[in-house]
């Protein structure tokens, strides 16, 4: 048998496996619609510009004044009106006592709170540092977290004002001598998007793979058609060539859209070459289908192969620095991400798309993907014979 | 021996975990014969003809086909042979057109050819209106129809087909049935044939094996296992009994000339006995317990009658019990034969 034959016999296994795709009408149109949910669903969940707004909160004054001046305090609600107005932070509602604000946050009808306690005109007439109390709901951390911030930022503005209108001096001194500026490799702001967007990408030809393949193979076998290919005078590894070729077609297909998606709802600019961005896709594809085999080929019906399936997705998906950044894992993690093709898919392209790198900069990651695919589909071959022929 | 063997099994085993399927068969296929495996559902009969097709792996024992072994040299195997299986081997979403050139540019066939033999295979079921429609939308008949000329794309010299009227009304049982049987005769293929209907294995077979729990225990022609009853003096009674009650069919049974006793219908039985005396004793029996003979028969031996004969249950007997055997309490999960195709 020649390399010729083989590859004919797999082209026109990929082919007949694209034909029946295609004529599969709903499935034809859940595997553009899948995608579409996932760039949607992060999309959207996850501003592009990383802020939150129209945050509820409570504010509550007990300042009891100064020998009748409330100035202080008036003066800090004014300026902290004034910096919503600009950012829409917020969205303030008066409240009673510190604890009606308590209850409120509790009831979850506010997300936090600020409180100016009774001594604040006092303190900051005295020449004293005024507090203010910031409540915040616990049960959620990252708007906690949100809220902080976002105060810190206003007490911090308003702080350099009343520095600089106290000392009431013009430019002799610098309030705050130091301002930190970021500067990235790249020009503009990535946002979070950015950052995930080549991670679905990568992830969602994947989850198209492992869902694909359950279906080619053991459905094959479930029905009785792979007898058919089984008992003709075929090389079994055209079998899984041709099997492997359609999931690609088929990745591929669901790559253009997404990244179709990406560039022209979300904005996501790519900064390296898009054909980098395709091959880096194929190879994806290329590099998971031969441990969708290996699966498939161990279990006796289509069933039980998608249950593995999603068993080995879930923590593929979030193992691999798809959603998180695998700096944030614990050592083990991340030694175990390591193993997962998805990793390196999901980073070489985000280095192409959001950072602009060329092969160079990605030999690494494109050896191990091309090197996983080849094991796998060498460890496959015999575990397919094998189960095929029992 | 005057015509050559085209398939030879030798001491064929086949075991599934600890469950033999297949229990150490040996036996020769003559060149353009049609032989029949005859045995109930789980006999092993499917089993053996997946290894002869090179689909499954034999425990034990060897089968060539020409001069090719099923295992060594399996692709050689592959291109002499065809088969139909009972599940059908067809992709319902490619038109019959496109599925029969799927499966025949999987043998090389130049693409002229294999146009042409496409072309007369659907002719020559009568499918050819049909050729460009998707087979989803056939009826069982005609996919069955498909299914049969599928495997015959590469001109096959030995024919498998695995319970190919299975599921099938009457009328296409014949259309499927009288094919083979021109394909045998016109072009010589060599056919084996598993089923469980003793009527293909009896209208088409030239020999018969009788399958029983992965062992032949007969292997003859239809002819020559029906004198296994009718050449000695076992006969074969068909009593009609006006008033049968449970206790009459009890005493028939009790007699020690009656081999076998089934109960057709509320006031049929179906007996096979045997010795000089055995009519006289049975009526005797009948008129002892004042039951009313309304006609009684003495009927020429079915395949049915061997089975149950040499067996000493029916083909449906033993695929229940295998049923219930598989089915039955805490062998669901691992414990009991498990069989993985």
């Amino acid at each position: 048998m020649t390399a010729k034959t083989i590859l004919q016999h797999s082209y026109r296994i990929a082919k007949k496996d694209l034909t029946e795709l295609f004529r599969n009408r709903l499935g034809l149109v859940l595997l553009i619609v899948m995608p579409l949910f996932m760039m949607v669903m992060v999309g959207f969940i996850y501003p592009s510009n990383g802020t939150i707004t129209d945050l509820k909160v409570g504010v509550v004054n007990e300042d009891s004044g100064f020998n009748g001046v409330f100035a202080p305090s008036q003066g800090f609600l004014t300026g902290l009106q004034g910096i919503n107005n600009q950012t829409h932070m917020l969205i303030m509602t008066d409240v009673k006592s510190t604890a009606d604000l308590k209850d409120l946050v509790q009831r979850g009808q506010l997300s936090g709170g600020i409180v100016i306690p009774d001594n604040f005109s006092r303190s900051v007439i005295s020449r004293q540092q005024g507090t203010v109390i910031i409540v915040s709901d616990e049960s959620n951390p990252q708007i906690s977290a949100t809220i902080q911030g976002a105060l810190r930022g206003v007490f911090d503005a308003m702080g350099t004002a009343l520095a600089q209108q106290n000392l009431n001096t013009t430019n002799i001194a610098v309030i705050k001598p130091f301002n930190v500026q970021a500067q990235g490799v790249i020009s503009g702001h990535p946002s979070y998007f950015d950052f995930i967007a080549p991670g679905i990408m990568a992830m969602t030809v994947m989850m198209s793979v492992m869902t694909g393949l359950p279906v080619a193979i053991s459905q094959e076998k479930e029905i009785g058609t792979m007898d058919g290919m089984m008992v003709a005078p075929v090389n079994r590894l055209s079998i899984l060539l041709g099997k492997t070729m359609a999931q690609t077609g088929r990745g591929l297909i669901q790559g253009v859209i997404i990244l179709g998606l990406a560039i022209g709802i979300f904005g996501v600019a790519i900064q390296g070459s898009i054909l980098l961005v395709f091959a880096l896709l194929l190879l994806g594809v290329f590099s998971f289908v031969g441990l969708g085999i290996v699966i498939t080929s161990f279990t006796k019906d289509q069933e039980t192969a998608q249950m593995l399936m999603m068993t080995l997705m879930f923590p593929m998906m979030f193992l691999s620095g798809v959603f998180f950044p695998i700096q944030q894992m614990p050592w083990y993690m991340q030694d175990i991400s390591k193993l997962l093709p998805l990793t390196y898919a999901s980073d070489a392209l985000r280095k192409v798309m959001v950072l602009g790198a060329g092969i160079p900069q990605i030999a690494n990651e494109l050896i191990i993907l091309i090197a996983f695919g080849i094991v796998m589909i060498a460890i496959a071959l015999p575990v397919f014979r094998r189960m095929m022929t029992r | 021996m005057a015509i050559e063997s085209i398939i030879k099994v030798n001491h064929l085993t086949k075991m599934f975990n600890k469950f033999t399927a297949v229990d150490d068969i040996t036996f020769d296929v003559k060149k353009g014969e049609i032989f029949g495996l005859l045995g109930p559902n789980g006999a092993g009969k499917s089993t053996t003809l997946r290894m002869l097709s090179t689909l499954s792996r034999p425990t034990k024992g060897t089968a060539t086909i020409g001069e090719y072994d099923t295992v060594k040299n399996d692709m050689e195997v592959r291109k002499l042979i065809g088969i139909v299986s009972e599940k059908m081997i067809i992709y319902n979403r490619l038109t019959a057109k496109e599925n029969l050139s799927f499966f025949g540019s999987l043998f090389n066939i130049p693409k002229e050819t294999l146009n042409k033999r496409i072309d007369d295979l659907l002719e020559l079921v009568q499918l050819s209106k049909w050729k460009n429609a998707q087979v989803g939308t056939f009826s069982t008949g005609m996919r069955q129809r498909m299914n049969v000329i599928r495997a015959l794309l590469n001109m096959p010299q030995v024919l498998f087909l695995d319970e190919p009227t299975l599921g099938l009304d009457p009328q296409s049982s014949v259309e499927i049935r009288d094919f083979i049987k021109k394909l045998n005769q016109e072009q010589g293929t060599t056919v084996i044939i598993t089923t469980h209907m003793m009527v293909d294995a009896d209208l088409l077979c030239d020999r018969i094996a009788i399958v029983d729990h992965g062992k032949i225990i007969a292997l003859d022609t239809s002819t020559n296992l029906k004198k296994i009853i009718s050449g000695g003096d076992t006969m074969i009674i068909k009593l009609e009994i006006a008033n049968l009650t449970p206790d009459l069919v009890a005493s028939i049974k009790g007699l020690k000339c009656a081999d076998a006793v089934t109960q057709e219908n509320s006031t049929s039985l179906h007996l096979i006995v045997h010795g000089e005396d055995a009519f006289d004793n049975i009526v005797d029996t009948i008129r002892n317990k004042n039951g009313k003979i309304t006609s009684m028969a003495n009927l020429q031996p079915t395949l049915e009658d061997v089975f149950l004969h040499i067996t000493g249950h029916e083909v449906r007997d033993s695929a229940d019990q295998k049923i219930k055997q598989e089915m039955g309490p805490g062998k669901r999960f691992g414990g009991g034969p498990r069989r993985v195709r």
